[in-house]
């Protein structure tokens, strides 16, 4: 059998410009009255893409999902789906079917009920439905539980529940709104190789719904980090987290130090900054801003070292501080450095080695440094 | 265990004298030998025997019966269509009108209410008998099972209607199968409620009714004028059982769904 990572890797539809996107958003703005919950946003989303909305309450990502689903219609603008426009067609007839927060189970149906409750709206013949059923119930591992009324499951087994459900009429587009959330933290990290292996082995096109980074970064091929109804940046989980295009993504993804600066020099890939920290920072950069205009720099807290001793490129990316507090984890132990402007820096290191002979303590002298490619230059 | 203060005793003793004394002095008379009322003369059931040859009685009953079933089960269709409309469409124009004039008859005096239907009657020319004795009652009933159904449609998670609609049934689909039958047992009190309050009602019912039409109520009330006589007592309890078979049976039959529903939750965590 082909691993999934093998597939994975080459998944690249939108790298190709030759590609036709699955579901494409145009333009679509959505108010509330006088809320703009959507504003003017367009997204392509390729066939067979595991696709992630992140973003933080009210960002819009569930009104955009509820109108790819047809609960809400665009105020303007259009959403295609393989081609044809889904202006003004209702939930009913759309061939995407949705997973709901809530689950939203039918609770007077049994599970078996709940499943085949698509199908039986679509006619199919009472044989096929139950072969369907079946079938669903083996996917989702749930085939001792036919006959259980939804509030006779655990929360687990009707996350699960609703997911059959939401396969079962084997939808073009499958989507999914924060399907994780109600779990606890164990099943969850489970269920999300799970949903990974179901929508490669199903080949269908996923787009969910998540306020969870972490969710959105395992899961998804691409993510849209959403604020204030527009996208920010759309990109692969490496890309969105090593090189954020805006000092709003870096902050929101994962955890960031950002200095701010003036830009010093620019040359052919490599710009200086003079950061208002007090020290001189040279990366390695494609685009270069113009000397004298301001830039930020985002530079990930495992990406910074603590030494003890002076780093062989200082004065250049590194600059003195004190160890102001420590974090130890077990695989790995945070740093709070304070420099000596006072700015407080995190940094991680990976405790490789079992036992430390003279770990760094608090209130020890240290130099911070980072190599000329471990941060990313910000324009806004 | 609790212990019980002589001052709890009292009042529960109290309480339930004060509600339930009344009917049992009815209850024990219907039994009485004697023509008086009030006069215990030994146990017999004549009056019951006598009952079933009272054709009178027993067509006031009948009636009774009918106008119920037909006025609740149309209350309860046009309630529940109202209850739908004020939770669902929540920003209509005149919204806090409809909702408050819907809620009027609940506050209304019946005699009014009954007064206003007869003098509409009277105006387009109905002749008055078992059908305007209907339409009333399905009038002043309809507003309690609103509320009723109302109160339900607050606490529905518009979730699982949208999931069916994603799933390809239609909004009256999705009505029929998914809304209606999780809102069944809300329906069904209204139901049972617009149907007991038809059973008793007798001012509506007197300015509301013609010749022919008169509900048990009516009958009992007119008897009562002549004079009290057991055999108006042996009706009551009959009521009396009838209503009290009827409590007995939902509670227990709620409770019984209650230690279902319990025990299907400890089942579904125990796995």
């Amino acid at each position: 059998m082909k691993s999934l990572g093998s597939i994975r890797r080459s998944f690249a539809p939108w790298a190709d410009p030759a590609s036709v996107p699955f579901i494409a958003v145009r333009n679509v703005t959505k108010k509330f009255g006088n809320f703009v919950a959507v504003d003017n946003l367009s997204l392509d989303i390729y066939p067979r893409e595991f696709f992630a909305l992140l973003g933080a309450s009210g960002c819009g990502k569930s009104t955009l999902l509820r109108m790819l689903a047809g609960f809400e219609q665009p105020t303007s603008g259009e959403i295609v789906l393989d081609g044809q426009s889904l202006a003004g067609i209702p939930p009913y007839r759309r061939p995407v079917n949705m997973m709901f927060q809530s689950y939203a189970l039918f609770p007077h149906m049994t599970v078996e009920n709940n499943i085949a409750f698509g199908l039986k709206q679509d006619g199919m013949p009472k044989p096929q439905i139950a072969e369907r059923v079946d079938q669903m119930l083996k996917l989702v591992k749930l085939d001792k539980f036919a006959k259980r009324k939804p509030h006779q499951l655990s929360g687990g087994q009707r996350q699960r529940v609703a997911l059959a459900r939401s396969l079962a009429k084997r939808p073009k587009v499958l989507l999914l709104d924060e399907p994780l959330g109600a779990l606890d933290k164990k099943l969850r990290e489970e269920t999300q190789f799970e949903l990974m292996d179901l929508q490669q082995q199903l080949g269908l096109t996923f787009v969910v719904v998540t306020h969870d980074q972490e969710e959105a970064m395992t899961m998804a091929d691409r993510i849209a980090v959403m604020a204030h109804g527009k996208v920010i940046q759309v990109a692969t989980p490496p890309e969105i987290y090593e090189a954020p295009n805006s000092r709003f993504v870096a902050d929101f993804i994962g955890d960031v130090n950002i200095f701010d600066g003036t830009v010093s020099a620019a040359g052919p890939g490599a710009v200086e900054i003079a950061t208002e920290a007090g020290f001189k920072v040279r990366l390695a950069s494609a685009e270069a801003p113009a000397v004298g205009t301001k830039a930020g720099l985002a530079v990930r807290p495992e990406k910074i070292r603590v030494s003890r001793d002076k780093p062989s490129c200082a004065p250049l990316n590194a600059a003195e501080g004190e160890i102001w507090d420590i974090g130890y984890l077990g695989d790995m132990t945070i740093f709070h450095v304070r420099l000596k402007d006072g700015k407080v820096i995190k940094a991680s290191s990976l405790n490789a080695v079992r036992a430390v002979e003279d770990p760094l303590g608090y209130d020890q002298q240290v130099w911070i440094s980072f190599d000329e490619n471990a941060g990313v230059v910000l324009k806004d | 265990m609790v212990t019980w203060s002589r001052f709890n005793i009292a009042s529960i003793v109290f309480g339930f004298a004060f509600l339930y004394l009344p009917i049992v002095l009815l209850v024990i008379f219907s039994f009485n030998e004697s023509k008086l009322v009030t006069v215990w003369a030994g146990f017999s059931t004549k009056w019951y025997v006598q009952l079933l040859h009272n054709q009178a009685l027993l067509d006031a009953a009948w009636v009774t019966v009918r106008v119920g079933l037909i006025s609740a089960t149309v209350a309860t269709v046009l309630g529940t269509l109202a209850a739908l409309a004020m939770t669902r469409y929540t920003r209509f124009r005149g919204r806090m009108l409809f909702s408050g004039m819907i809620y009027a008859p609940l506050v209304m005096p019946e005699v009014i209410t009954g007064l206003s239907m007869l003098l509409l009657f009277v105006a387009v020319g109905l002749d008055r008998g078992f059908w305007t004795l209907t339409l009333a009652h399905i009038t002043f009933t309809m507003c309690f099972v609103a509320v009723v159904v109302q109160s339900r449609l607050l606490s529905f998670d518009r979730s699982i209607e949208e999931a069916a609609m994603d799933l390809g049934a239609t909004p009256v689909a999705t009505f029929l199968q998914v809304t209606l039958p999780v809102i069944a047992p809300a329906v069904f009190s209204g139901w049972v409620l617009a149907f007991t309050l038809s059973l008793d009602d007798l001012v509506i019912s007197n300015f509301t009714s013609g010749p022919g039409a008169t509900t048990l109520p009516m009958k009992i009330y007119s008897q009562v004028r002549l004079g009290v006589t057991p055999e108006i007592n042996a009706v009551c309890t009959i009521l009396i059982g009838i209503v009290a078979m009827g409590v007995l049976v939902a509670s227990v039959v709620s409770r019984r769904r209650e230690i279902q529903r319990v025990k299907d939750e400890q089942a579904a965590f125990a796995l």
